[in-house]
């Protein structure tokens, strides 16, 4: 437990501050902090650029797909991946920021697992990419830990009584990857097309996978 | 319902800046709304709970600006929409389109209106479950409906302090029920089973409970 | 800290409405997409970390918290990060210009170091001294405590009894390093809790939430 004390904690005047002073319309507000920083060297605006483009191109849910589908046709990965998912989603070369510390959870007939992070938006990023607005949204993050049935059911997804539901609230840095359980029609698919049909969605743990 | 009006706890909200010598009205129009609220005509069956019910609906980051007043008006304007006593389109245009009705409070009884609002308990056949001095806990629960119970006391231990005899139970009365009763209790819960270790050891926060928030503990 | 952003269990929210996975763009505005890439690129005052990060945001007028979106939050972090650490002054961010005569720096993260600080941030397992308090199978309860300053320990989990369910070694601890007071790391657990322990008799008996809390956060039971 924490032995600091607050006295001194600025923080929370700046944030008052400010916030009135500036206009309501955020693209004007970021706008003017890209220019702001850029001038004083704060940052360089290809930087930024390249930022962008790592979650628009190179990094997305099709890392996680790949982990997934593997899993499905190799059963000694699966085992890797459930035992240190760190490791085994190292060995795709799909660890990163956000994503150095993986624990995978699967999802069977009897136990379904749900990923949220209820304090902020902690999300497995190297391996899903940017998490969609509504798993950072109040309604999620309050709901998911107490009414999980409800939010499946926002999702569609109703599961039978007897299946257990799993939640896992991210508190730490250790962020969580839902193995979905593969879909009755996909024998003899090739890794490549099982990837295909894995959703983000079912690797949060609001949707399956079907074979479409 | 664990919305945000149930901030006991709860840290970031800053400094309380009372005012001094503040009026009773900072704006014309809070004198109106807080007279509308009192004598206006409430749907039947609408109960000071359903009033702190719909209070707690509001959208919880309108919760934290609209001042009090402006909360009022909320509420007036849900009252009567959920009871079809105006329209959408009555309030948004400010205009009556049913007929007028006769028999709204008059200046005249106001006064007496204003006191004569004794909340006095009643005995009931059922005798109080719990007796001064108990050790009673209150209820881990989570009703999506009104309540009385904050979060920060679910789960805790406590004395009873004393007993009220019976008194209309909000959780009930807010949704329709307005009638029922249960036995009221005051209990001391110590700050420290409350807070936590680091709580000061000698300092209680007191709770007027229903008897369904209560078990033995 | 027991802020609004400390939500599990809150009702009034509203209903989640999600958007088509097919369908949500990666941005829903491009000034999104800029913020993103500041807060990932900026330069930071000394000692700035993630746990610092969550913090500051926490920190925010509750009623803001609330009402604006999720890179508006990024921003009043970046703003007050900049603000607090000296790094800029308040009539410059209301400009959106350098002061008259300031300096400029010259070390700004660069665009060709990004994949490979993608790759490589954010590893936050340390050794610890002490052998583990705790093991898997174990019965703990989490404490009571209300800390004023940054914890990852929620509300809805204090005081209620679980079982531990991982080991996951020594990790930086949040309630110190958002406090720009040290890693000072310690041994991190999943402990799964039972719906009925953690909401009460109405809720289902079958299910559970697992949160994964520092060893100070917990007790025998």
């Amino acid at each position: 437990m924490s032995q600091h004390s607050h006295a001194h904690d600025h923080d929370l005047a700046h944030h008052h501050d400010i916030h009135s002073e500036l206009p309501p319309d955020p693209a004007l507000r970021v706008k003017a902090l890209e220019s702001l920083l850029t001038e004083k060297g704060l940052v360089d605006p290809a930087a930024i650029d390249a930022w962008i483009e790592v979650y628009e191109s190179k990094i997305g849910p099709r890392n996680g797909a790949k982990v997934v589908a593997k899993a499905w046709v190799d059963p000694a990965y699966k085992q890797r991946l459930l035992s240190d998912g760190t490791k085994a989603i190292g060995e795709l070369d799909f660890l990163g920021r956000q994503g150095q510390h993986i624990v995978a959870v699967e999802n069977t007939p009897d136990v379904h697992n749900l990923v949220v992070c209820t304090l902020c938006s902690c999300y497995p990023l190297s391996v899903l990419g940017l998490p969609p607005a509504w798993y950072k949204s109040a309604p999620y993050r309050s709901r998911a830990v107490i009414d999980p049935r409800g939010v499946l059911k926002e999702f569609g997804l109703e599961l039978p009584e007897h299946v257990k539901i799993r939640v896992w609230d991210s508190t730490a840095e250790v962020r969580y990857l839902v193995l979905p359980a593969r879909p009755a029609g996909t024998e003899g698919m090739s890794e490549e097309r099982l990837a295909a049909l894995v959703t983000r969605d079912s690797m949060i743990g609001v949707g399956k996978v079907s074979a479409r | 319902m664990n919305s945000i009006h149930d901030v006991g706890g709860m840290h970031g909200f800053g400094a309380i800046n009372a005012e001094a010598d503040e009026p009773p009205f900072h704006e014309a129009w809070e004198g109106r709304a807080g007279g509308i609220l009192e004598v206006m005509t409430f749907p039947a069956g609408f109960t000071v709970d359903r009033f702190r019910y719909l209070r707690e609906t509001l959208r919880p980051d309108l919760y934290l600006t609209q001042t009090y007043y402006e909360q009022w008006i909320y509420i007036a304007e849900q009252a009567l929409l959920e009871s079809g006593m105006t329209s959408p389109e009555e309030l948004a245009r400010g205009k009556a389109r049913a007929p007028r009705r006769e028999d709204a409070m008059r200046s005249d009884a106001v006064w007496g209106f204003l006191h004569d609002r004794a909340h006095s308990g009643r005995d009931l056949d059922d005798a109080p479950r719990f007796a001064i001095g108990q050790r009673v806990r209150a209820r881990t629960m989570q009703p999506t409906g009104h309540t009385r119970l904050p979060r920060y006391a679910r789960g805790k231990t406590g004395s009873i302090v004393s007993r009220h005899g019976a008194h209309v139970l909000p959780d009930a009365s807010a949704h329709g029920k307005g009638d029922m009763r249960q036995h009221l209790y005051t209990v001391r819960f110590a700050a420290q089973e409350l807070w936590g270790e680091r709580a000061n050891a000698r300092d209680s926060v007191h709770l007027d409970l229903w008897e369904s928030y209560l078990e033995p503990a | 800290m027991n802020g609004v952003h400390d939500m599990g269990g809150m009702h009034g929210h509203g209903p989640v409405a999600p958007e088509d996975e097919k369908h949500e763009p990666l941005w829903h505005a491009p000034w999104e997409a800029r913020m993103l890439g500041i807060t990932r690129s900026m330069t930071y005052p000394k000692g700035f970390n993630i746990d610092r990060f969550r913090h500051i945001r926490e920190l925010m007028p509750p009623h803001l918290y609330l009402a604006r979106s999720y890179y508006d939050h990024w921003y009043a972090v970046c703003v007050a990060a900049l603000l607090n650490g000296g790094l800029a002054t308040k009539e410059e961010i209301k400009s959106g210009h350098a002061a008259a005569g300031s300096a400029k720096r010259n070390d700004a993260a660069r665009a060709d170091q990004v994949w490979t600080s993608q790759k490589t941030q954010g590893i936050f397992t340390r050794e610890v001294a002490t052998p583990p308090q705790f093991a898997t199978g174990q019965r703990v309860r989490a404490r009571n405590i209300n800390p004023t300053g940054h914890t990852r320990l929620p509300r809805y989990v204090r005081g209620k009894v679980g079982v531990v369910q991982i080991h996951h070694g020594g990790h930086v601890f949040p309630d110190t390093n958002a406090h720009v007071q040290g890693e000072a790391p310690q041994h991190l657990y999943t402990v799964a809790f039972s719906m009925r322990e953690l909401w009460g008799a109405d809720a289902s008996a079958r299910d559970e939430t697992c949160v994964d809390l520092w060893e100070s956060y917990l007790e025998p039971a």
